[in-house]
């Protein structure tokens, strides 16, 4: 430690001779209380993230049901073909890929118009805020409550003519996705408003001068420069929709072939005590998360560190 | 002097640092490891009141306060001997159903009584989380009871579930727009009748275990079996014979595609269909007799309703009715064994039974208290006795919920059964269903 204090420094910080010799000593020091600073954080990710993470990629390649305890054994990656070469699998894929694709789609539309709205919005900005992000503040399982009973023939006020909708496929996954669209189309809009507010004016008045239409200010213009924000909303909004979950679980059950991804996981971890089949629909579910993740990030050639937006 | 005096005030207080790290870092990981363990602690198990034992029983909520006064006369009877205490679960038997399992399968050691549906006894005999009933205290809960209800309980040659309640689906039908069935009265005509009337015919199409208790039923009805040996758990091997499993899917689907069926038949379960009965256009209904003191609410509804024996499948071949009911089975884990064997003994009592049917409107499941039932409440108690005694239990297989949910995956929507394919993916996705390796 006294050698390092004696070496001679070229640090352009100022200060005097002696401050500069220590600021080095002090650099290391820090960048090691640094490490012991976040050191609780990450030995508590490493607990509940990855150790779970590992424990159920190691489930995934037993035939392990606590129904049979007796029937334990290693089958590596049998849980995975069998799932792969199940009708049911595709059919609740596809599920979830429609659901994903449409409200997603639906919500960034609605979500740009919202967060427009309430980005030129000149009087009662905060009451036109707060009514649009009202139903972000609603908890899933209740707004999912609250659209089955609207289109329930016997409780709600619609379709009294026709037959009820979740009485059927189609009809089902439109109500999920309506439910859906109105849940979260707020949490996309204000993500989109942050982003929104980053665009310099500038840019909007110059091309406004140049003779840029209102049309054209919004596609050249403003959401270029918004590109981050964009990525952010759609890809937290398309993970999300991904791990869909409480409202198909209200509505359906997955009745109709109307089960998602996070469905089959759960029936085959809650419900049939399956560790093996059911870990192995969690990690494919998990792969998938990855992969639009990485998709997304790629495609999108933007540094996500910009915009940081937490759910 | 001082620069030489600085490093080592700083080594000073990196130790000071490091020892901190090392008590705080040490904590925060102790807390991480722990924790799991200290929540598994809290359940406990063994638990007194004022010194006397207490039995934890779970049982599903029901209505009609049959579990109350089972829980007090045997609590009376048995003072400072035991206490029982109910545990309550939710109404529904696939939810009762999770959250049982979860606390059996966890070894959850407060667990003493489990109020069982009848499809459990094989699946949880199984995993080794039922204590069968000694042969010294079995005769005290098997004496008198119906067969259906008594095999409902046993598994490979032991009783693990003391049949407490059973079940029944009858034949509802509008005395003032039809004419009682005949003898052997078909599912065919009465499908053929609602249509010539313009009614509906109420069932249970919902993709729920309700359907696969009317798939088994009209299977078993039309001379078929679902498993064969059901009780040799995966080594046993599947039966829908391709004869009997087609003629009870056309059943299925002539009704479904008629113009009987309900509009909302594919999200039917046994209370929306008893709301669309009590609506009015409807000719036929079935259904369990929790219908019947349900329809004096609506005027003119209970005089009104006739009952026969669950339809027959093919003409001349008696039905085999469904079985429904509530078990009593005894946790392995539980501490006091011998305690929970008194508390289920006391609990299906002929004076508990009796008030579970009269008040519950659950049948019981001792034959000779179908003569002392009040006919007022229960005037179809002979027709009730009969079809319990006549009704084909569901298969008594270990891996029976996946059996249950093939069946689901595979009839839904029920319009759009073809007989003779779907048959075949039954049969294919039932016998990975069996070895519990259907991805459902």
């Amino acid at each position: 430690m006294t050698t390092v204090a004696e070496a001679p420094t070229t640090t352009a910080s100022a200060g005097g001779h002696r401050r500069k010799q220590q600021l080095t000593d002090r650099d290391k020091q820090e960048r090691r209380l640094g490490l012991r600073l976040v050191a609780p954080a990450v030995i508590v990710m490493l607990a509940v993230t990855v150790y779970p993470i590992c424990y159920s990629i190691w489930l995934s390649i037993q035939r392990y049901n606590l129904r049979f305890p007796d029937d334990r054994k290693y089958v590596w990656f049998s849980n995975y073909g069998r799932i792969l070469s199940s009708a049911h699998f595709w059919q609740v894929m596809s599920n979830t890929f429609i659901i994903v694709v449409i409200s997603v789609v639906i919500e960034l539309i609605l979500g740009m118009a919202l967060a427009l709205f309430m980005h030129r919005a000149t009087f009662g900005r905060n009451v036109v805020r707060t009514a649009i992000l009202l139903p972000y503040g609603i908890i899933t399982v209740v707004s999912a409550f609250a659209f089955q009973f609207a289109v329930s023939p016997s409780i709600g006020g619609f379709w009294h003519l026709t037959s009820p909708p979740l009485n059927n496929h189609s009809t089902s996954l439109f109500v999920i996705i309506l439910t859906e669209v109105w849940k979260t189309t707020p949490f996309m809009s204000l993500l989109l408003l942050a982003g929104l507010a980053t665009v310099p004016n500038d840019y909007v008045e110059a091309a406004k001068v140049d003779g840029a239409n209102a049309w054209q200010r919004l596609i050249r213009v403003i959401v270029p420069n918004m590109r981050a924000a964009i990525l952010v909303a759609v890809l937290f909004r398309t993970l999300d929709a991904v791990r869909i979950f409480d409202t198909v679980f209200i509505q359906t059950r997955g009745a109709n072939n109307t089960a998602t991804l996070s469905q089959l996981g759960y029936n085959q971890l809650i419900s049939q005590l399956n560790l093996g089949l059911g870990s192995a629909v969690s990690v494919l579910l998990f792969l998938i998360v990855i992969f639009v993740a990485v998709v997304f990030v790629k495609g999108f050639k933007t540094d996500l560190g910009q915009v940081r937006g937490e759910r | 002097m001082r620069p030489v005096d600085l490093p080592s005030r700083a080594t000073n207080h990196s130790r000071r640092r490091r020892a901190a790290y090392r008590r705080y870092g040490g904590v925060a990981i102790a807390g991480v490891m722990v924790a799991p363990l200290l929540a598994a602690c809290g359940q406990g198990g063994a638990s007194t009141q004022n010194g006397v034992p207490v039995v934890n029983w779970y049982i599903g909520a029901q209505a009609g306060g049959w579990i109350e006064n089972a829980i007090s006369t045997c609590n009376a009877q048995n003072k400072g001997k035991f206490i029982i205490k109910e545990r309550e679960l939710p109404a529904r038997a696939t939810d009762q159903r999770e959250q049982i399992v979860r606390r059996l399968a966890a070894n959850d050691a407060s667990v003493d009584l489990v109020g069982m549906d009848v499809i459990w006894t094989a699946e949880f005999a199984n995993a080794g989380w039922l204590y069968p009933f000694p042969e010294a205290g079995r005769a005290k809960v098997s004496d008198g009871v119906l067969k259906g209800p008594l095999e409902s309980g046993t598994y490979q040659g032991k009783l693990y579930a003391a049949p407490f309640t059973s079940n029944t689906q009858l034949l509802w039908y509008r005395k003032d727009k039809t004419s009682a069935p005949g003898k052997d009265f078909t599912w065919g005509q009465m499908v053929d009748q609602a249509v010539a009337k313009h009614l509906k015919v109420q069932i249970q199409g919902a993709q729920a275990e309700s359907l696969t208790v009317t798939f088994n039923t009209l299977l078993e009805s039309a001379g078929g079996t679902f498993v064969n040996d059901a009780g040799k758990g995966a080594n046993a091997s599947i039966g829908l014979a391709q004869a009997p499993t087609v003629a009870a899917l056309a059943a299925l689907k002539k009704l479904a595609s008629s113009s009987a069926a309900d509009p909302e038949l594919n999200t039917a379960n046994e209370d929306s269909s008893r709301a669309a009965f009590e609506k009015g256009g409807s000719l036929y209904e079935i259904n369990y007799p929790f219908i019947y003191p349900s329809a004096a609410a609506v005027p003119g509804l209970q005089e009104n309703l006739g009952w026969a024996r669950y339809p027959e499948v093919i003409a001349g071949k008696p039905s085999r009715p469904p079985l429904g009911g509530f078990n009593i089975g005894i946790s392995s884990h539980s501490k006091r064994k011998a305690l929970d064997v008194q508390a289920a003994t006391c609990i299906v009592q002929p004076s508990n039974q009796l008030f579970a049917a009269e008040k519950g409107g659950n049948p019981p499941t001792l034959s000779a208290l179908y003569d002392k039932i009040d006919k007022k409440i229960y005037p179809f108690a002979s027709v009730m006795r009969e079809s319990i005694n006549d009704a084909a239990p569901r298969p008594v297989s270990p891996a029976y919920n996946d059996l249950s949910l093939a069946v689901q995956e595979t009839l839904v929507p029920l319009a759009s059964i073809n007989p003779p394919k779907t048959a075949k993916d039954l049969r294919s996705l039932a016998k990975q269903a069996l070895k519990s390796e259907a991805v459902l």
